[in-house]
């Protein structure tokens, strides 16, 4: 099962590398990783989803987050309510009028999606959603040519509704 | 008031401030600020021969004495050189602190001459590393590289610290101040649930177990074990660096456990209904295979490190802490017990299996291994300081030196890294020197780091080395002879005569080739001032038994064949 990890990071130099290097050497498999900066100062904060074959190994693999002296939080959203999002841009060819007028109007049926630019044989089509939807959107757009394509990874938090984790209330209160 | 200095004084400052004496390392381009300020300081360099040997010394002293050990490096091969003896540690928990100097910050980036990515190399074979480009860091760098390498689960902790931040003059004062290290967890509280599961499982069982490991030691908990122990009458099998952590002679102590175990303390293992894993981590060494591992047992792990618990044996109670500090709340609580007769039935189980059939042979004329062990081990009164090397020779010292005290064993456990005997005997000697230190090797891991010798010389220290030589790389050929068909490939060994290689650096030599001369050869080490060299020409294909093969039951231990010339001699 695919687990969903926020982990709060020293904003350092060399700590992305020390996160991808735990993972690897332990041989847990990384989905997607996103990284930006946190709402805490000198704070770097990633969304980290990671195939986790058990509970055990999910525990594991926070518990080893843990042990990584940069690492100063970490929260398993899986089984708890929260909002997930990825991104992806798609450039299509669309030389074609034909095609130009079906991109179009796939990019209408999916109200997450956005024409982002329009050049005369292309267009770029953004969509923001759960991955899944993503997902299904990249699938509609599969039977044409796609001239470039980037998926950014998910990125996660927790619903107002859940309880603050002591250890983000305790990294709150350092600052 | 504050000072001028440069980074390398303040580099030394630091290190005499956290109380270190003795450092081992080599010098290079990148450390030469640090080299010339050495003399202003009051702490003494350990020139060695090869850096690998730098991070064993210091890894040897570290675990004789409990402190920090310190290595020093140079930039690209120094620092290189030294990820086997980082890795060494890191596998066996053992806090340590390796400076290595690294080209000047502008270059860095650049392939400049011996640059290389320590800090990328060593990340998974340190428990933390830093970089340092500026003077102003080196003081609170240090200070966090010695908390981190001895706090929680220790480990190694090395520095990289350019040569321009070793040479930058800076105002120095020296900052006591508590350490902060915002995303580092050394402590946990001690889990009141856990723990009083703890107690109602310890309550119910009639058939507990303690295994106890290396954590025993690291907490310093063996005082407090041995009176848990004692009032609740359960039976403790030993880990490879547990060994020393509870009296061998104390009658609770059945041995060693694991792949060259007893074989009654493996059966003790899959038939407890209770296992107390104090500060152990389920190596596969010692479990054998999983699946059929202690079915009948509840499990209760003590363990300073989270991710240890339910990472290769699922437990039913984890109790993260220090060992030490949860087994005192432990005692307090428990209540007393008996076990009489699970006890009892260990010790039949004891006397039907084949006790140490070598120990008990009598002198046929030829030399075991196992005599050398169990004769260093009489005439030594138990009492050396034994560090070994990897291989056949490691595993009949720990079945036949019998440790009754605490960091008498020095070994390289989770790594297994020959050529390690050497080197951590010098470090454990500087940590010790007034106990008697044994280097047992064999003549192939004796071989990687033999330019050792000439540190010895050097340093005027006494270490007795003893050479286990049976012409092999024995271990391997004991698996080549029982999985392999006999197909010795690569492992006949040629040596030099280790009495003339003594002689060339000056030390006194001996060989010794049958059991009547043990105990003149030990006293004779004895009695030399200087390091001495024993080349012990033991029987060639001896092998270790029992053995649980790689993976399979802890319980199918091969027992050594009857056909054995070994076991047919004891009749004559
Ligand atoms: C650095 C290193 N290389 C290879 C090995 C694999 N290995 C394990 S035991 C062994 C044989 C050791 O032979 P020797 O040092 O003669 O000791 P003996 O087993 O004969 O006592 C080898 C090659 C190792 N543990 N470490």
């Amino acid at each position: 099962m695919i687990h969903t990890f926020v982990a709060y990071v020293e904003n350092k130099p060399g700590v992305l590398n020390r996160v991808s290097s735990l993972f690897r050497r332990r041989a847990y498999n990384i989905e997607s990783l996103a990284v930006g900066p946190a709402h805490l100062p000198g704070i770097s904060r990633m969304t980290i989803e990671v195939e986790a074959a058990t509970e055990d190994i999910a525990h594991q693999i926070a518990a080893n987050l843990y042990k990584l002296v940069d690492v100063l939080h970490v929260d398993d959203l899986t089984n708890r309510k929260s909002v997930k999002r990825a991104l992806a841009l798609v450039k299509i060819d669309t030389s074609n009028p034909q095609v130009r007028s079906e991109i179009i109007q796939i990019a209408s049926i999916f109200k997450q999606a956005e024409i982002v630019d329009a050049a005369p044989s292309s267009l770029i089509l953004e969509i923001v959603g759960y991955e899944d939807t993503v997902e299904r959107f990249i699938r509609m757009l599969e039977p044409y040519r796609i001239l470039e394509m980037q998926r950014t990874g998910v990125v996660g938090m927790l619903r107002g509704s859940e309880p603050v984790s002591e250890g983000l209330a305790a990294l709150e209160e350092q600052q | 008031m504050a000072k001028k200095v440069k980074g390398a004084d303040v580099l030394w400052d630091v290190l005499i401030r956290q109380g270190v004496e003795v450092v081992f390392g080599y010098p290079g381009g990148a450390t030469l600020p640090s080299y010339d300020a050495l003399h202003r300081h009051r702490i003494h360099h350990v020139l060695v021969r090869h850096e690998q040997g730098a991070a064993h010394m210091a890894d040897g002293f570290s675990r004789a004495t409990g402190k920090v050990g310190v290595a020093f490096a140079t930039s690209g091969p120094g620092a290189t050189n030294l990820v086997t003896g980082l890795a060494t540690a890191m596998m066996d928990s053992v806090p340590m602190v390796a400076v290595t100097g690294q080209v000047n910050s502008h270059l860095i980036g650049s392939d400049a001459f011996q640059e290389t990515d320590v800090t990328g190399i060593t990340l998974p074979v340190t428990k933390h590393n830093f970089l340092v480009t500026k003077a102003q860091e080196i003081m609170p760098t240090l200070r966090k590289a010695f908390y981190i390498a001895q706090s929680g689960r220790p480990g190694p902790v090395l520095v990289d610290i350019t040569k321009d931040a070793q040479a930058a003059e800076i105002e120095y004062e020296y900052d006591d101040r508590p350490i902060r290290l915002s995303g580092y967890r050394p402590s946990y509280k001690i889990d009141k649930v856990e723990l009083q599961r703890a107690l109602e499982l310890i309550e119910k069982a009639e058939r507990p177990l303690i295994l106890a490991g290396h954590g025993v030691i690291r907490s310093g908990a063996s005082k407090i074990l041995q009176q848990f122990v004692e009032f609740t009458n359960t039976p403790v099998a030993m880990t490879l660096l547990g060994l020393g952590a509870f009296p061998a002679s104390h009658p609770l102590n059945l041995g060693m456990m694991g792949m060259h175990g007893e074989a009654w303390v493996n059966q003790a293992i899959q038939e407890a209904d209770l296992l107390l894993a104090f500060g152990m981590r389920f190596d596969d060494r010692v479990t054998g295979n999983l699946k059929t591992y202690a079915t009948k047992a509840r499990k209760i792990h003590i363990e300073i490190d989270p991710s240890e618990i339910n990472k290769n044996v699922k437990v039913d109670v984890g109790i993260v802490g220090d060992l030490r500090e949860v087994l005192e709340v432990l005692t307090a609580q428990v209540s007393a017990g008996d076990h009489g007769e699970w006890i009892e039935h260990i010790d039949e189980m004891k006397g039907s299996s084949a006790v140490r059939d070598i120990q008990s042979l009598p002198d046929n004329g030829h030399l075991y291994a196992a005599h050398v062990i169990n004769d260093l081990w009489r005439y030594t009164h138990g009492k050396s300081v034994v560090v070994t090397d990897v291989g056949q020779h490691q595993m009949w010292e720990a079945q036949y030196y019998k440790h009754d005290y605490l960091r008498g064993l020095i070994t390289s456990g989770g790594l297994g890294t020959m050529g390690f005997a050497l080197p951590a005997a010098i470090g454990a000697k500087f940590g010790r020197p007034q106990d008697e230190v044994w280097a047992i090797a064999g003549d192939g891991g004796f071989q990687m780091t033999a330019c050792e010798l000439s540190t010895i010389a050097q340093e005027g220290i006494k270490v007795n080395v003893a050479i286990i030589n049976n012409g092999f790389l024995g271990m391997v050929r004991q698996w080549q002879e029982m999985f392999y068909d006999k197909n010795y490939s690569a492992t006949p060994m040629r040596s030099p005569d280790f009495v003339k290689l003594a002689d060339a650096h000056g030390l006194p030599g001996l060989r010794v080739t049958k059991r009547s001369e043990m105990q003149d050869a030990v006293a004779w080490a004895q009695a030399q001032p200087q390091s001495v060299v024993i080349d012990f020409r033991v029987e060639q294909e001896d092998s270790v038994y029992p053995m649980v093969p790689a993976g399979a039951d802890l319980h199918n231990m091969i027992r050594r064949p009857m056909a054995n010339p070994i076991v047919e001699t004891a009749e004559d």
